[in-house]
Formats: C-alpha cells, sequence, structure tokens
C-alpha cells in the first residue's frame, strides 16, 4: 500500500494553496478586492467542470445550465433569507444552515435536471439545445413571476454567508466527486454516449439512464454553484441566470470556459474558469485606465469584455476546435489505475 | 365576438407573425442546407433594424418623401443584414463545414454574441433604447369593433411580398432548384457540377436579407430597439421553423402565424403565459411531434 496516494496527493496539495492564500490575505498581500476575484474564479470552477459533465463528458449541448444555477440560487437564498433569517443568528448554527441550504439548493436543482431530462433527452444536438435554452428562459420568466422571491426587482438583502474558507471546500469536493464520476463506470457510460449514441446503445448502455444522471450531477453542481455565487454578491436577479446576462458568472461565460479549456476536460475547465475569471477582472481595470486616460473623445463601455470573449470563443473554435486541453487531464486528476491502462493518448 | 379571442387579437398577431416568419426563412434555409442552427440570425434582424434607423434619421433630416424614404430604408436594411449574414459565412462557418457539427453550433453563439455586444460597445448605437423614428403619420382604421393603423398595414403587406418573391425564388428559378437540391443531396450536387458553396453563400445572403426587412417592419411597429433585441424574436423564430418542420419554407411561414396568433392570444391572457407560450409550444412539439406540423419524418442513419 502506498501510503501517498493521488486522492491524498490532491488533497495535501490543496490544503497546501488554501494555506499559502489565508496566509498573503493576512499579510495583506491579496485584498479583500482579490479574495473575491478568488472567490469568483472558485464558483466558475464548480460551474465550468459541471456543465462540462453534460456537455463535454455526455456529449449532450445543453444551454440551460443558467436554469439550474438560478434555481439553486434562488432556493438557498429564499432558505437563508426568508425563511430561516440566517444573516441575524450567532455565529455557529449560522454556517450549518448555510451547508444545508446550499445543499438543498443542489438538490433542487437536481430534480429539476431529472424532470427536464427525462422527456428532452429523447432529442438530440440542436433540438436539445434549444429545449434547454427554453427550459432558462422558462426559469427565468417564471421568477419574474413570483413576488415572493422578488420578481423582477432580484431577491436582495441575501447575507453574505460564503467565506473563502467554504467555497474553498465546496470547490475542492465538487471537483473530486466530479473526478471520480468520470473515471467510474458511469463515467465510461457517459464518454460511450459522447462517441456514439447508437453504437452504445447496441453494446447495453442504457443511454437515457446515464444521460439523465448526467443532467441531474451537473444541475446539482450547477446549483451548489448558484447559492455559492448569491452569498457572495448579496443579490439574486433573474437576469443574471438568462441568456442574454453579461456577468462573469453568468451563462454565456460559462459556455466559453467551457469550449475554450476543452469539452471533455476537467483541467481545462479548471484552467479557463481562473483565466477568464482574472482576464476579465483585467479588461474592466484596463477599460478603466484607458477611460482616465480621456484619449478617445467617447468612454469605452464594459460591453467590450464580452466583445474579447466572443472573439476568443470564435478563434478557439476555428484553429483549435478541441479546445485548450483537447481532452487532456492533469495527472494528479487521473486514477493510478487508469494511468497504467491508458496508451499515452487518452 | 368579444372578450379575448376576437377579431383584433387576430390581426395583432397576424402582424407579429410576419416578423417572425421573415426571420423563420431564414433559419430553415440554412438549417436545410448545412444543418446549423444559425444562433446569430436573430441579429442579423437587430442589425437590420439599426440599419433603418440611421437610414430614416439621415433622410429625415434631408426631408425626403414618405414613399421613396420606406423603401430606401428597406433596401438598407436588406442589404445590411445580408452582408452581414454573408460575411459571418464566410469567416466563421465556412471552415467548420467538415468538422462536428457542435463547433459550428458554437461558433455560432460566439457570432452571436459579437454582433450583440459589438454594436453595443460602439459608441453611435450603444447598449441603451433608441426611439425608432415614426415618420409616417398615422392613420387609424375602424372596422366593426376592430382597429387597426396604416402602419399595421405596411407591415404585413411589406412581409407578404416578399414572401411570394422568395417562394417564386423558390420553386421557379434555377437558384431555388439547386437550393432545394442541395438540401436533398450534397454530393449529387457537386458531380452535376453546381458550387455548393456559392449555394450556401446566397442562402445565407436570402436568409439576411430577410431577417434585415424583418428588422425594419419591427422597429416601424415597436418602435424600440436595442443590441440585445434579436435574440428573443430570433428564438421564437427558430420555434417557428422547428413548428412548421425545419427545412421545409412554407411550413417555417405558417408555424411562425401559429406562433404569433398564439402568443398575442396568450399575451391577452396574462403577460407572463405569453411569454413562456412559445416555449411551451416548442417543448410540446418536439415530444410529440418532432418532425414539425408540415415536415417529413426522417429516420436516423447509423
Amino acid at each position: 500500500m502506498k501510503v501517498l496516494t493521488k486522492n491524498r496527493l490532491l488533497f495535501i496539495y490543496a490544503l497546501i494553496l488554501f494555506v499559502v492564500i489565508q496566509i498573503l490575505y493576512s499579510v495583506g498581500i491579496l485584498n479583500n478586492y482579490y479574495m473575491q476575484i478568488i472567490d469568483i474564479a472558485l464558483i466558475n470552477i464548480i460551474l465550468a467542470t459541471s456543465l462540462n459533465i453534460i456537455n463535454g463528458f455526455t456529449g449532450q449541448f445543453s444551454l440551460g445550465h443558467g436554469g439550474f444555477m438560478a434555481v439553486g440560487a434562488y432556493t438557498a437564498g429564499v432558505l437563508t433569507t426568508l425563511i430561516w433569517k440566517v444573516g441575524q443568528m450567532q455565529a455557529l448554527p449560522k454556517f450549518s444552515l448555510f451547508i444545508i441550504a446550499v445543499l438543498l439548493g443542489g438538490v433542487v436543482a437536481a430534480i429539476i435536471g431529472i424532470l427536464l431530462g427525462i422527456p428532452s433527452l429523447r432529442l438530440r444536438g440542436d433540438y436539445l439545445a434549444i429545449v434547454t435554452l427554453a427550459f432558462q428562459e422558462i426559469v427565468r420568466v417564471g421568477i419574474n413571476a413570483i413576488d415572493y422571491v422578488g420578481g423582477p426587482r432580484g431577491l436582495l438583502g441575501i447575507p453574505r454567508l460564503s467565506t473563502f474558507a467554504m467555497i474553498y471546500f465546496f470547490t475542492l469536493i465538487s471537483i473530486f466527486i466530479m473526478k471520480n464520476i468520470v473515471y467510474s463506470t458511469v463515467g465510461r457510460a457517459m464518454k460511450s454516449i459522447r462517441e456514439d449514441e447508437v453504437a452504445s446503445e447496441l453494446v447495453g448502455v442504457n443511454t437515457t439512464k446515464y444521460k439523465v444522471m448526467a443532467f441531474s450531477i451537473g444541475a446539482f453542481f450547477a446549483g451548489v454553484a448558484g447559492a455559492l455565487l448569491v452569498h457572495v454578491l448579496q443579490l439574486a436577479h433573474p437576469t443574471m441566470f438568462g441568456f442574454t446576462s453579461p456577468s462573469i458568472a453568468g451563462p454565456l461565460s460559462i459556455l466559453v470556459m467551457v469550449y475554450i479549456g476543452g469539452a471533455g476536460s476537467l483541467s481545462g475547465s479548471i484552467i479557463a474558469a481562473v483565466v477568464l475569471t482574472v482576464l476579465s477582472e483585467l479588461l474592466r481595470l484596463g477599460i478603466d485606465s484607458l477611460n482616465g486616460l480621456h484619449i478617445f473623445p467617447f468612454t469605452i463601455g464594459p460591453e467590450w469584455r464580452m466583445v474579447v470573449y466572443a472573439v476568443l470563443l470564435i478563434v478557439v473554435m476555428l484553429y483549435r476546435t478541441e479546445g485548450i486541453m483537447g481532452q487532456r487531464e492533469f495527472k494528479i486528476l487521473v486514477p493510478e489505475e487508469e494511468e497504467k491502462n491508458a496508451t499515452g493518448s487518452a | 365576438m368579444s372578450g379575448i379571442f376576437n377579431l383584433q387579437q387576430l390581426i395583432n398577431g397576424i402582424q407579429l407573425g410576419s416578423v417572425y416568419a421573415l426571420i423563420a426563412i431564414g433559419y430553415t434555409l440554412v438549417y436545410g442546407i448545412i444543418r446549423l442552427v444559425n444562433f446569430a440570425h436573430g441579429d442579423f434582424y437587430m442589425l437590420g433594424a439599426y440599419a433603418a434607423y440611421f437610414t430614416i434619421n439621415f433622410l429625415m433630416a434631408q426631408r425626403m418623401g414618405q414613399n421613396t424614404l420606406i423603401v430606401i430604408a428597406l433596401l438598407a436594411s436588406m442589404s445590411v443584414g445580408s452582408l452581414v449574414a454573408f460575411l459571418s459565412n464566410r469567416i466563421a462557418y465556412r471552415k467548420l463545414r467538415y468538422k462536428p457539427r457542435l463547433s459550428a453550433l458554437i461558433t455560432a453563439i460566439g457570432v452571436s454574441m459579437f454582433l450583440e455586444y459589438f454594436s453595443s460597445a460602439i459608441p453611435a448605437i450603444g447598449p441603451s433604447y433608441r426611439p425608432f423614428p415614426q415618420f409616417i403619420s398615422i392613420k387609424d382604421f375602424n372596422i366593426g369593433t376592430v382597429h387597426f393603423t396604416n402602419y399595421q398595414i405596411i407591415n404585413v403587406s411589406i412581409a407578404i411580398v416578399l414572401m411570394i418573391i422568395l417562394t417564386y425564388i423558390i420553386f421557379y428559378t434555377r437558384l431555388g432548384m439547386a437550393m432545394r437540391a442541395s438540401a436533398q443531396d450534397k454530393d449529387a450536387l457537386r458531380l452535376m457540377g453546381i458550387d455548393l458553396e456559392r449555394i450556401i453563400d446566397l442562402t445565407f445572403i436570402i436568409g439576411g436579407a430577410l431577417a434585415g426587412a424583418a428588422g425594419l417592419l419591427a422597429g416601424l411597429t415597436y418602435p424600440r430597439i436595442m443590441p440585445y433585441m434579436g435574440i428573443v424574436p430570433g428564438l421564437k423564430a427558430f420555434i417557428a421553423a422547428v413548428l412548421g418542420g425545419i427545412g421545409n419554407v412554407v411550413g417555417a411561414m405558417l408555424g411562425a402565424f401559429i406562433l404569433g396568433i398564439a402568443e398575442v392570444l396568450g399575451y391577452a391572457i396574462n403577460s407572463i403565459v405569453g411569454e413562456g407560450i412559445a416555449y411551451a409550444i416548442l417543448i410540446i412539439v418536439l415530444i410529440f411531434l418532432p418532425q414539425g406540423l408540415f415536415g417529413k419524418k426522417t429516420g436516423e442513419k447509423v
């Protein structure tokens, strides 16, 4: 028996990274602004990897991730803000209740994922994309209609319960679970569906079951991430989760992350989530400083950030269709027995 | 007839349906030939609306007559729509013709994002709403209890004329024959010595022109334009194309009118019902009638 198995190594590295960031924060090198960017980047990691389970590993082109995020976000937000009023409590039960709220947000999103998955997974490719996009819009319209959760005003006054440690913990656990799913029987079934749905059905893979499973897993983590996100921003708004949302953790950005990172690679999603989150902040700062110079007769809008994203997406698709990482993974995320079997070209 | 289901709603529905129909034709033509859901198609419509907006504002300053003005605005919006459609095909979609279909779809989303955010980033257009100039004096017509304006008449008649021209092109010209043939069998088409890429270019140009014209018509009747206005009508026009059986031009037109009328009736019942009705129709159609109302049933090739 090896003492340092890869799973343990993963946790040790993660712990080291966590301690490093905490020390840098307490020394004062990382201020609250940087910490917020790190928080958003971590949440984007969960979102991108969970969308990758559906789009990358199972090959089902879903555009409805914003819907799942919204369901999780609003479930958790309503629980902590309106029902339990967690923000006003004393220190101890606050965070345990918050964890329960986040998990419940994930569970409700997963249930919605199953309900959406069963009828719509009979469809393929473009049709599935359109149906999931329609689902996302239906969720948005539905939230707009419910006055209890704030309707078009959004849900305000959410307590800031997502601390860095909490988000880090959730991200690490999510990556760990998704990594294990990818290299399990379920993951193999998902990949076989991606490669050829008809052939995998012929060799006895229950394609409907695994597609619904992929949808519910992706939806669960999207819900968790959405719940964490609104507890960072202290605001939940229906437009955040609509197709046109330009926000950095919006559905479009997540889609861009998955395909730039590489569909079918958790590592790619992680890299793309971090890089694009930081890039987006840099672009914002760059635009601000350009505006500060007053060399143009007009102010440069924040929309240029999304223009850059769009161009990146088109260029990556044209010149490197498989994304940055393709379907390769970091070695730390690949189990030992898998590595022995691998022939080099994973 | 009183209540919700009256003739007035029917007229409003036909008018909304004519806008959807013009967009849906572009979707269905492109999908029929290269099997691509062109997500950017709704943005060609948006650009058409802005082209009309700038043309009309410029010409109104020159004190031009109403009739010439509307013809020039129509030509401007159609040419901008077709130019952008042609360029997006050449720059973004052409290289991905023989790659997996999904990558073309993602590129289409990228093109759509680019057109929306680029136009809202340009200072001349800007991210906020703009009022569309009402350059024709409004005339009201009342027949019984039904009320409509000359804007609605102009709108529907332009749409119908364009649709008749398109139907003529598709069914009675050599270009239309080539387009129908390329939807059937691309290899045979090439063997007959027809340049497939040229046919695809022309398909994009025709689709883009119709979407641009739809932009002008929508600007005339719903006089508020913005860079993100194309997304929802684009999606709904695609739903209309699916409803009519995608790849089928006449089906797309009929589907668009059905969807427009259903949506107006839904809005008359409740605004939330109206907003969601198109999506509900989409899900029901795809589950129970995946080939659409007028489509052919196709098996999957293995």
